[in-house]
């Protein structure tokens, strides 16, 4: 770990913090692990977890050892850049899969985990990991160019969800009943770049009955990607294109019954995956990290796996 | 080719001709082509000016036509964005002894792109997000009246496109006016430093911010938003200046009545007219996320009283999947300044490929073409031409490449559609290579500058080419997602940038200056025939309006992006102004500490900015010069 992550500043995640002007997003920005008070910086236990509650004790330590002004050996810190309002992945009350992964982690390694939080859009990997606010982000996909990924820990793929009661089956884009429906896909922005159905949808002429919902949504919302889903539910539109995790985790907490069905094909010829490995990524060269990292996803993969069933990942 | 015996109308030139004019194009035919603007109907030097100022509608309400109070009350200068100032003292024979006078810093590392204001013996500076605004005191230089510090949401800079700038503010009736990242209109009381109002416009968790600088049009503020990538609505409104409140506001796409286009729209082109184009024009509902903001420049012609301002790109889907024209993206706009009502558009992309946003300066002149003197627009537009159009009503007299194009061969000048080059276009997948000009365009966001007394356009610009190949997997908010590889690179000779003087009667070329970088900065030209600029690479530089000589430069400690000013100080003498602190788009590799191993970085810029690290390091601050 770099030495940056020995220092006293325990101020540092307020003043990285950008969401801390967002207003709905927590209702008491219950945090899990410390939080500066009235009374200075304090730990806070959450719940029943034995592990946070281990986490407390070594802020403590921690606490007492910057107290004094010199630094006994402290206690590792694994510190995780995420998006604070962005479930099922991560969100600030701790309560998504990558956040348990985080706590896997920090188990292994013996640390305790301290957050940055950022919302994952454009700049966020500048911001964060390559600013040297944190040394990991717990989810890139495994091509990844901005970090140096990990190995994979899970293979996702795009699905479609619809209501159950809509009495239709949707399998692959080629299905000639697609046609016929109001299609929802993620938008991500210009300049290129989309989402893979947005562009299949295209590829294949479908563009009057699609209707966009972008990625980024409105952000003083909880989990604003989350939309595209409730608006099948509500039955805004027929039938959407979401990302597997998106997906497993918001489609069984809908009031209605939807069903969730992997796109086919995987790939559209040539270039045009809709499945994607994922990994985690630490800054480029920290290749001591990363090994770390490889070795705790190899040796915990059934608990991984679990963890990821849990929250209602699909996988391929 | 550059023959100058009278204005004869230009007809779109192929780019090969351009290249032969930038290799060739030198300062001997200049005194020859000084016979077309209307500064030269009167050849005595001072007259000229003034008269020339008064017919370009380069005034100030608060000043007469022609008597330059050597103040700097909007980052255009004047209502007809010449950034042309009368001010002589500094001159094309002395200005070789500039001194740096005094300097202050902002302490914020981010780009710095907006213009100081001087007002009296006050000058106001307004730094990047957090968008603090600087009262200095000119009396005793580099000290500081007041500090204002808006509330603004510390959230913006997580979903700001485009590294956190602001581009300036604007004075009027004793109030500093300007925007914040965050999607704020700020009035501030110009010598307390005391919050007037403060309206909240844009909402930041949509994405919608605000970079650009307010013009101030009698008892109206007018501002546009910024954030296309994020699929938000493009919109310009007016705000009273008294109260803050909405007076009106202007869509960039929907229904007519959300553009404010009713039965005083008279476009030029059939192609502008029909009912609800900014619907129709798109996929059903494309329109709401449509794109089409407003976050570069506006001009305003007090005799016709109208604003002039252009629309951002369409967005955020990719181009085949919003088929249509995608009205009213990409265009220019022409409105009645006090209703806000349409009178014409244009536009300059239908159907956008290349995100070539038409967001640039309105420069309003009164020129000589074909012999008839003509009210008009200039336009350097991000696709690589000049357009002169005709500001009543938006017909186009020219369109001429300025810079390295090939994605297209010009503008049919009957119908006013750009010819595109089939096999450039873009899609998922596709190998599309030497896409000229690349995505910021021959020229993005900084400000040209116009001399009545050369009548030469002096443009900094970008000479940028891409490739879009193969297919990249990115992540958003835990979404992968897939877009082209996008490279930049240097255009033809091998440099990234160039500084032109442009004739825009001819429609040539009269000189070019080629610069390692590309020119991100803005101009400014005074009657002391003197034109600065400054280079990302951090040289402030003076060179001779006439003949492009270089006559003076001077290393500042960032690199520029910001806009030059000139003005006259309580003591009589006259002074130069710039912001240094590279950042934006192009400099984003420094001011955000992106990796230049990483060529796809800031889509696809960072590849052509790789060796800006060697060359300058981030830090705002001003810098003033003056003759000692």
């Amino acid at each position: 770990m770099s030495s940056r992550s020995l220092d006293c500043h325990l101020d540092s995640r307020r003043r990285s913090d950008p969401s801390s002007g967002l207003s709905p997003l927590s209702p008491g920005r219950r945090e899990g692990g410390w939080e500066r008070g009235a009374g200075g910086v304090r730990a806070r236990r959450r719940g029943i977890d034995p592990i946070r509650g281990f986490l407390g004790i070594g802020v403590l330590l921690l606490l007492a050892a910057c107290a004094k002004g010199h630094a006994s050996p402290p206690e590792r810190e694994l510190r995780v850049c995420a998006d604070p309002n962005n479930l099922p992945f991560t969100n600030r009350q701790l309560e998504g899969f990558e956040n348990r992964l985080a706590d896997l982690l920090a188990r292994d390694l013996h640390a305790t985990v301290r957050y940055t939080w950022w919302p994952q859009r454009r700049g966020f990997i500048r911001s964060t990991l390559k600013a040297g606010a944190c040394d990991v982000v717990l989810g890139v996909p495994s091509s990844f160019e901005m970090a140096l990924p990990t190995r994979p820990y899970y293979r996702s793929t795009y699905v479609f969800i619809y209501r159950k009661d809509r009495g239709i089956a949707v399998r692959s884009f080629d299905d000639p009943v697609l046609r016929k429906l109001r299609i929802g896909v993620q938008m991500i922005g210009d300049d290129g770049n989309n989402t893979p159905p947005a562009h299949a949808l295209a590829n294949r002429g479908m563009i009057g009955n699609v209707v966009g919902y972008t990625v980024y949504g409105d952000y003083s919302q909880p989990n604003p990607p989350a939309r595209i889903v409730e608006a099948v539910a509500k039955g805004d539109v027929d039938v959407a294109v979401v990302w597997g995790p998106l997906a497993g985790y918001f489609a069984p907490r809908q009031k209605v019954p939807l069903e969730i069905v992997p796109v086919s094909p995987q790939i559209d010829m040539p270039f045009l995956p809709f499945v994607f490995d994922i990994s985690m990524g630490v800054r480029r060269g920290d290749t001591k990290l990363q090994a770390e990292l490889d070795g705790i996803l190899e040796r915990r993969r059934p608990e991984i796996d679990a963890l990821l069933d849990r929250y209602g990942v699909p996988r391929t | 080719m550059r023959s100058s015996k009278e204005g004869s109308f230009p007809s779109t030139r192929s780019t090969k001709k351009i290249l032969g004019l930038v290799a060739g194009g030198l300062a001997l035919t200049l005194a020859g082509c000084q016979t077309r603007t209307e500064a030269q109907d009167q050849k005595t030097p001072k007259p000229a000016a003034a008269r020339s100022a008064a017919l370009t509608g380069a005034r100030m309400a608060s000043m007469p036509a022609g008597q330059d109070d050597g103040q700097w009350l909007m980052p255009a200068k004047n209502y007809a964005s010449t950034r042309y100032s009368e001010l002589g003292q500094i001159n094309a024979r002395n200005v070789r002894n500039l001194k740096a006078a005094w300097t202050f810093s902002t302490g914020n590392t981010r780009g710095h792109e907006a213009a100081p204001l001087v007002v009296g013996s006050t000058m106001y500076v307004v730094a990047p997000f957090p968008n603090y605004l600087y009262a200095l005191d000119l009396n005793n230089p580099g000290s500081t009246r007041w500090v204002y510090k808006p509330e603004v949401d510390s959230s913006a800079q997580g979903v700001a496109c485009c590294d956190h700038v602001n581009r300036g503010a604007a004075y009027a009736n004793g109030r500093i006016f300007y925007n914040t990242l965050d999607g704020q209109a700020v009035a501030v009381d110009a010598e307390t430093g005391q919050e007037v109002w403060r309206t909240a416009l844009g909402n930041i968790n949509k994405g919608e911010s605000i970079t650009m600088a307010p013009l101030v049009v009698k008892d109206k503020v007018l501002v546009g938003n910024s954030g296309g990538e994020f699929g938000v609505r493009g919109w310009l409104t007016a705000l009273d200046a008294e109260t803050g409140e909405i007076a009106w506001k202007a869509f960039s796409t929907g229904p007519d009545k959300d553009v404010l286009i009713g039965p005083g729209f008279r476009p030029f082109y059939a192609k502008e007219r029909g009912r609800d184009l900014g619907v129709s024009s798109w996929p059903p509902g494309a329109w709401k996320t449509g794109g089409g903001t407003v976050w570069g420049w506006i001009s305003y012609d007090p005799a016709l009283n109208l604003i002039y301002y252009g629309t951002g790109n369409p967005g955020p889907w990719n181009p085949d999947q919003r088929p249509g024209d995608n009205k009213w993206t990409c265009g220019i706009f022409a409105r009645d300044a006090d209703t806000g009502e349409a009178r014409w558009f244009y536009q300059i992309s239908p159907h956008d490929h290349y995100d070539y946003d038409a967001i640039n300066e309105n420069v309003l002149l009164d020129l000589d073409i074909r012999g008839q003197r003509r009210k008009v627009l200039v336009r350097p537009e991000r696709n690589g031409y000049v357009y002169v159009l005709d500001r009543g009503t938006g017909e186009v007299l020219s369109a001429t490449p300025f810079a390295y194009v090939t994605v297209s061969t010009g503008v049919d000048l009957k119908t006013g559609r750009m010819r595109e080059v089939e096999a450039k276009k873009t899609g998922v997948g596709k190998v599309v290579r030497e896409i000229c000009p690349a995505a910021p365009g021959a020229k993005d966001w900084q400000p040209s500058a116009f001399s009545p007394r050369t009548g030469l356009l002096y443009m900094p610009h970008n000479n940028l080419c891409m490739d879009f190949e193969g297919v990249e997997a990115n992540y958003i908010a835990g979404t992968p997602f897939v877009g082209a590889n996008v490279l930049m690179y240097a255009g033809p000779g091998g440099h990234r940038g160039e500084f032109t003087a442009w004739d825009p009667v001819a429609g040539q070329a009269r000189w070019k200056i080629k610069e390692r970088f590309p020119a991100w900065s803005g101009a400014l030209v005074t009657a002391g025939d003197v034109v600065f600029y400054g280079t990302m690479d951090g040289w402030f530089k003076a060179v001779h309006a006439v003949t492009g000589q270089e006559l003076w430069k001077f290393k500042v400690g960032s690199g520029i992006i910001g806009q030059p000013v000139t003005y006259r100080g309580p003591d009589g003498k006259q002074y130069v102004a710039i912001l240094s602190g590279v950042g934006g788009w192009a400099g984003a590799i420094v001011a955000g500490d992106l990796d230049g191993r990483d060529g796809t970085g800031a889509l696809g810029f960072m590849n052509a900015m790789k060796d800006l690290p060697q060359h300058t390091t981030k830090g705002g601050m001003l810098y003033v010069f003056a003759l000692p």
